[in-house]
């Protein structure tokens, strides 16, 4: 089973968010919250050899495509699960973008974004529900 | 559910991630694409390469029948156990398909074809078969094993009986020979050593633990495409197909005009091509970071400013990926006949620059542009 942190949200394309008082790793200052792709998701595009993050500023309405991971054999979106301004890419991706496969809830985090109005979490999925998403698609 | 070859449970239980390639249920990879890859170029991998197609074609004409079919000429092949790479094209030049014929005795050619157009193959084959009463018998009970890299041989040379063994090791490049019920090739689709082993189904298993004991890892077609392309090996379907011919898809060396009056399939039009063909494959490295992929477009540079009036030459990239040998991103593309040494490709909507360079990226391990 696909390693699911429960103190994450998730989307229903495999994006998680993290909440600025739950950042174990580095933090999110001021309330801004940080995305990446999950467990799951990394480990179906098998290794990544590319990966593109949006520049600090850049103001993104959620559901937009903001990132691009590729693996050797597809290039894939990721999309911000969140409106806001973006404050930091990992630009740490640019020459590891293995961070991503190695650590994707740590090391291989996307990009950090402040978002416009308090984030209502029930707009995503519990780590349970994501489970349990994960475990419909696979039928 | 697709086809499935004789190692299907044994990826399975390997932990293989299982994808559809031309109907057949097909490793991708085992966990790691980039660490197959380089254990090909640096020690050794194995591929089940069991849904390739294996086509025996018997009778007094073979040979001259394969003339007729073939793009290359089998009159080439004259020390029994040599292998030929040839297209067998269309009356248009279009390419059917590329693959590789085995001479084995005068009355005896084996070709190996590939999977996706293994049936429409065998129909062109026959329907043109019957004019040389040559007889065509497709081998499906016969599984394949690709091992390929600098230790290929030497781990694969111990699973061999004795008297096998003596004449597997003699192989010289490009050759194959019939070991009773198994056959070995000296061949290969990575740009490195190593053997293609046709056996016997029920042996498969056996022998692909055998090999992976001797330290051969599995490897997946991920891996496969990544070798192939930096080796500068096209792959039927993307670099060429019924609507491009050999001589736009870097495949002229494979059609042999001379002898002048060998009337193969496809010859008038080639004949025609060779003078008016506008466009040639070539080899892309980018030069930024990103990664080229099939199907994106290819504007020559130097249409800047002041020749905005003419529209810009474009072609298109025919494979692409990413090089784990090279740690940056290669392609094959279909461009006008250029002397430029440097063009711009559109990945997501913007241009990115690229070098033109003639393949093999790789060979034998070591990159033959700079990295």
């Amino acid at each position: 089973m696909s390693n699911i942190p429960k103190d994450l949200r998730y989307t229903k394309s495999h994006e998680w968010v993290r909440m600025a008082q739950g950042a174990a790793h580095g933090a999110a200052p001021n309330g801004a919250v940080e995305v990446g792709i999950s467990e799951h998701a990394q480990s179906a595009l098998g290794d990544l050899v590319f990966v593109e993050v949006p520049e600090a500023g850049r103001a993104l309405t959620a559901g937009d495509a903001c990132a691009v991971v590729e693996s050797v054999k597809a290039a894939s979106d990721v999309y911000s699960p969140v409106s806001g301004k973006v404050t930091a890419g990992n630009a740490a991706l640019a020459a590891q973008p293995e961070l991503v496969n190695q650590d994707p809830y740590g090391a291989g985090w996307l990009f950090r974004i402040q978002t416009d109005s308090p984030l209502d979490a029930a707009s995503l999925m519990s780590a349970a529900d994501y489970e349990k998403y994960l475990a419909d698609e696979a039928k | 559910m697709g086809l499935k070859t004789a190692l299907y449970d044994t990826h399975v239980r390997s932990g293989a991630k299982i994808v559809d390639f031309g109907g057949w249920e097909m490793p991708l990879h085992y966990g790691s694409q980039i660490e197959e890859h380089h254990a090909v170029r640096r020690d050794a991998g194995m591929f089940d390469v069991s849904h390739m197609g294996v086509v025996d074609l018997h009778g007094d004409r073979v040979r001259e029948f394969l003339q007729r079919l073939l793009a290359n000429d089998a009159g080439r092949l004259k020390t029994p156990g040599k292998a030929l790479y040839s297209c067998m094209l269309l009356p248009s030049g279009g390419v059917i398909d590329d693959l590789i014929v085995y001479f084995l005795s005068d009355t005896w050619f084996r070709l190996v074809v590939n999977a996706g157009t293994r049936d429409k193959d065998l129909a062109w084959i026959r329907r043109h078969a019957a004019a040389f009463a040559v007889t065509v018998a497709e081998q499906r009970d016969l599984a394949m094993i690709a091992i390929q890299g600098p230790n290929a041989r030497e781990k694969t040379l111990p699973l061999l009986a004795p008297a096998q063994r003596t004449v597997a090791q003699e192989l010289a490049p490009f050759y194959g020979a019939s070991l009773d019920s198994w056959f070995v090739a000296r061949t290969g689709y990575t740009g490195e050593d190593g053997f293609e082993v046709m056996l016997p189904a029920a042996d498969a298993a056996r022998t692909w633990d055998a090999l992976r004991a001797q330290g051969v890892l599995p490897a997946g077609l991920g891996a496969r495409d990544t070798l192939r392309l930096e080796a500068g090996m096209n792959l039927y379907g993307n670099d060429m197909d019924e609507d491009h011919h050999p001589l736009e898809s870097g495949l002229a060396w494979t059609v042999a005009f001379e002898p002048g009056g060998r009337d193969f399939i496809g010859r008038d039009a080639l004949e025609t091509l060779r003078r008016t063909g506008s466009r040639e494959l070539v080899g892309l490295l980018l030069e930024e970071r990103g990664v080229l992929r099939s199907h994106q477009k290819v504007v020559l540079a130097g249409i800047a400013a002041g020749e905005a009036s003419a529209p810009p030459l474009t072609g298109e990239v025919t494979s692409g990926t990413f090089s784990p040998t090279l740690n940056r991103s290669i392609a094959l593309a279909r461009v006008p006949k250029t002397a430029a040494s440097s063009v711009q490709v559109e990945i997501r909507g913007t241009l990115h620059a690229a070098s033109i360079v003639k393949p093999p990226f790789v060979r034998h391990g070591k990159a033959l542009i700079p990295h």
